[in-house]
Order: C-alpha cells, then structure tokens, then sequence
C-alpha cells in the first residue's frame, strides 16, 4: 500500500469562447497527449482513469464514452464524476490509496459554446416549485450576490476591483481566455446579468479541458520535484439553495477544515502560499476566501489588499472569473496549485510557493465544495 | 389538511439545441463523401486497424493513427435486424415508417462497423454475414444520410 498520493503532472488547454476546430474527442486528447509528453508516462503502465463532465452540457447521456478512447480507458477500469474534475480527483487518490493503482489519469473537458447555458443550467433546478417560474443560473447568482452584498456590506465597487485584478493577473497566464488591463469603470458599466453582477463580475462562456496525473508516492520518487503531494482533502455538501443562508458557505468551512486537519494547517493565512479559488462570479470569492479562513473580519478590506496583490496570493492564474468551463474550473485550480508549489507556473509564478491549496464549487449557488490542499518537495 | 387521491403531475418540456463541432477527422470523413462519394478509414501504424468513421488515436494501442484509407462501398453485415417499434425519426422529428431494416456494417477495408439502413425488411434475407453494398446519393450535403441505404448484393 502506498504511503501518499502525488501529482506528477498537469495539462490543459488555453480556455477560449468557441473552440469550433475541435470536436469533444480531439479536445480531451490535446491535454492527455501533452500530459503524456511532459510526464514520460506511458499509457500502458495507466490502468486506471476518471473523467469528469456534464452531460447536458455534452449533449449526450453517459458523456465519458465520447472521451474513453482518447483517455486510454479501453479495457480499463473507467469511472464518470458529473461533477467538478477537483472531485475526479479526490476518487482518482482514493483509488491510489487502495493499492489497486499505481496511476490514475484524471480529466474534465466542457464546450459550454455547444449548448445554450439558460436551457442546460435550468434544469438543475426543482420541477415542481422553480423551474415553472423560469429561472438559470444566473438568476440564482444574481440572487445570491444581492444576499451576500447585502449581510456582508461589500460593494458593488468591491466586486469590480477584484474582478480588475484577477484579469490583470490573468495577463500573465497565456492560457486564460479574458485577460486585460480593465479600469473598475469598465467593469461597473459592463451589461448587467441578474442582481449587482455585471458581465465583467462573471466567467464568460467557456471551452476547455484540463488533465491530471496522480501517482503513488512509489511512483513519484522518480519525478523529483515534479512531484507534489497531496497533503489534504474535503469534501462537503449543503442544503438546496432556497433552504440555507446564501451569504455564507458552510460546506466549504467544514471542507476546508477536514483538509487543514490532515495537512496539519492551522493558520491557513499565514501557511498556505497560494489558494486557487472556484469563483465564477466576483463576489464569490470573498465569501469562499473567508470560509477558507483566509482572512479574518472585513470582507471588505481583503479584498482592498487581495486586489493591490497584498496577502496571500488567490487566483494569480487570473481564476475562474476569467473564464473556464464548467466541470473544469476545480480541476484547473488544482493544475494551477501544482505549477506553483513545483515552480513551474512561468510567467505568473508565486516566488518560493511551497503550500497551496485547489477549491473546486459545485451545484446551484455553491451547494457543494471540494478542497486539496498541495506541498511541494521544495521551496523554488 | 385535506388529502388527495389523485396523481398530479407537472408538465416541463425541455428544448435542447446542440451545435457540435466535427473536428478536424469527422470534417475532413464527410468532405470526402461530399465531394467523391467516397469513404474513408484511417489506420492505426502499431496494430495497422482502419478506424471508421476516423479518429485521432488508436484506442487499442494509444498511439495516434496516420494514413488515411480508402474503404470499399462494399461489405459485410455483423449485426442487422428488422424494427418494428414505432421510432421518432430525430432529424425530422417524423414517426419513422415500420418496418424497415437497420444493419451493423463492417465495410471491405475497414477493422470497424458502421450503423446504417439495409434496404430489406424480410427477416429471412436479412441475415448476420449477408453481403451489403453502400447506396450512395448523387445529391449530397456532407453527413451520414448522404449514404441512402445498404442493399443487400448476394
């Protein structure tokens, strides 16, 4: 049995609108390809892969059969999450940690430019009460935010202030997809969604797929510092969105607490180096930075200092704000964590990054949150 | 609280509408047939399959495939059967005439079988190892109903 569980890679593709050039298939091979390349792996020596989609968004039933093939599954033991890759990969550790593999490929792929998001997001919600008043997900977000701004006194101002950061941040990430030096300005006179959120408060539609490779700590000793440990992991689910208070988010709080628990976190302000963030809407992020206790009082004067790139770093790949697919954007938080505390994140790269954490969020208005928590093998 | 006996239910139809990409192999497969009337495989170079319709990687040996093959119009059914089920036809959205027979089609040249009408709906012609040929319309538009049908040749 193995002692632990690594990443020993990562890939993805840039995020884009439309990717009209590439089937689902293709798609989902571009970052398996890649990650095979960079890791030296070969597909023979994989026995074990879990991927992760939707399938409304897919437009099929069963989503992963278009993708096993390209994820090297045939006659191996394939397993579907319809839900956030971050979980795929909490499964794929699980499966390490039973000593039944020694790899496990985990990938998340979505084309939300393929399907129309008010008729695919719709039907998460209840037949009978909900969804014959007519509603998607940006109505609830919308509904949300006006709830969280509300209780916790952040602004309308606030939320463009760090929505200018993370795109300015973004910048330096070549894969993100809405990237720019914005003024707070644009951003507060960008068309308005549903509630206090505007365009530029929201992740854009998105096209992209992500792929993670687990190792057993036999296995990684091989990848030196590629090799980055998975040191703690949660996972929690709330009550439907009508039935608990939206302007906080309790599982994340007990997902983030079992995570620092096992990592052996006790001031995650101060320990961890970097915290990628599911946050598709701007004031989400807020909200979930405090329930990951990474500040403590004013929601308002972190984001003042998170927006002038002071504390701890959240989001420097830009985040899902920016622009990443749904089912993707955990996993790509947790590629994003492994770049950094392995020192190879380039161009956006948090200088001495050791600890790092992934929050990946699920459901209407973050009904669930997966978080995993990442130590490197050395400061870089 | 007044109770009741009787079943309600709610009523919720759902549109979907779907644009899916090809890609660059299913493009280039329906071009092909658009343009020549013709099909074609690609092989794999490890195991030397022919994949139809094409794709980017041989799924048995996880390489990426390469040479792209000419198949035959010609073949042989590895699966077919007469429906009879009354069947929403999902291109017109028309219930579907029954019977009419549907085949699983391994074409001269190619590892894979395709799906596809046979032109018979006597259970005691269409048989597992019959040999079929491709009925290919001279209007075509690039997608699979560019192939009318299979007929049954021998």
């Amino acid at each position: 049995m193995t002692s632990g569980v690594a990443i020993v890679g990562v890939a993805q593709t840039c995020y884009e609108a439309a990717k009209d050039h590439l089937a689902y298939n293709e798609l989902v091979y571009e970052v398996v390809a890649k990650l095979l390349r960079e890791t030296g792996v070969k597909m023979a020596d994989i026995h074990s892969q879990i991927t992760a989609s939707q399938d409304m968004f897919d437009g099929k039933t069963i989503s992963s059969m278009s993708v096993n093939e390209v994820v090297g599954g045939y006659l191996k033991s394939e397993a579907k999450v319809a839900a956030d890759g971050l979980q795929a990969a909490l499964y794929g550790a699980a499966r390490i940690l039973s000593g039944s593999f020694e790899y496990t490929l985990i990938t998340a792929h979505a084309k939300e430019s393929e399907s129309r998001r008010p008729a695919v997001t719709v039907s998460m919600f209840d037949p009978f009460t909900q969804r014959p008043l007519g509603l998607h997900d940006a109505i609830s977000s919308g509904l949300q935010a006006e709830r969280y701004l509300h209780v916790s006194g952040v602004t309308e101002e606030n939320m463009a202030e760090l929505s200018r950061r993370r795109h300015l941040d973004a910048k330096k990430n070549p894969l993100a997809q809405r990237a720019g030096d914005f003024t707070t300005k644009q951003i507060l006179e960008s068309p308005q969604m549903a509630g206090p959120l505007r365009e530029m408060m929201v992740s854009p539609s998105s096209d992209g797929a992500c792929a993670v490779l687990l190792a057993s700590a036999e296995r990684a000793s091989a990848f030196g510092k590629r090799a980055v440990w998975i040191t703690g992991t949660g996972n929690c689910t709330d009550a439907y969105w009508t039935e608990r208070d939206l302007a906080e988010a309790r599982a994340l709080e007990l997902a983030a607490a079992k995570a620092y628990k096992a990592a052996g976190i006790r001031n995650p302000a101060k320990e961890l180096d970097v915290a990628e963030i599911s946050a598709r809407c701007a004031f989400e992020e807020p909200m979930y930075a405090d329930a990951l206790q990474l500040f403590d009082g004013d929601p308002r004067a972190w984001i003042r200092q998170s927006a002038k790139g002071e504390g701890i770093a959240v989001n420097p790949s830009g985040g899902a704000i920016t622009g990443n697919p749904t089912s993707v954007a955990g996993l790509t938080r947790l590629a994003e964590a492994y770049l950094q505390v392995s020192g190879q994140a380039g161009e956006h790269q948090v200088a001495g990054a050791r600890t790092a954490l992934a929050h990946a969020a699920d459901g209407i208005c973050g009904q669930g949150h997966t978080v995993v928590v990442l130590r490197g093998n050395s400061g870089n | 609280m007044a109770k009741t006996d009787e079943v309600i239910r709610v009523p919720f139809l759902m549109k979907m509408e779907y644009r899916y990409a090809l890609g660059a192999y299913a493009s280039r497969f329906f071009q092909e047939l658009k343009d020549h009337g013709r099909l074609f495989g690609i092989r794999c170079p490890e195991c030397e399959r022919v994949y139809i319709p094409p794709r980017p990687v041989c799924g048995i040996c996880f390489v990426e495939t390469g040479e792209w093959v000419p198949v035959s119009d010609e073949g042989v059914l590895v699966g077919a059967t007469v429906v009879r089920l009354p069947f929403i036809d999902p291109m017109t959205g028309e219930r579907r005439p029954v019977p009419y027979g549907m085949g699983i089609i391994r074409l001269d040249g190619a590892s894979t079988a395709m799906y596809h009408f046979v032109d018979e709906t006597d259970d005691a012609k269409l048989k597992v190892g019959r040999r079929v040929k491709a009925r290919i319309r001279a209007n075509r538009k690039g997608n699979m109903r560019d192939i009318e049908c299979f007929e049954l040749v021998d």
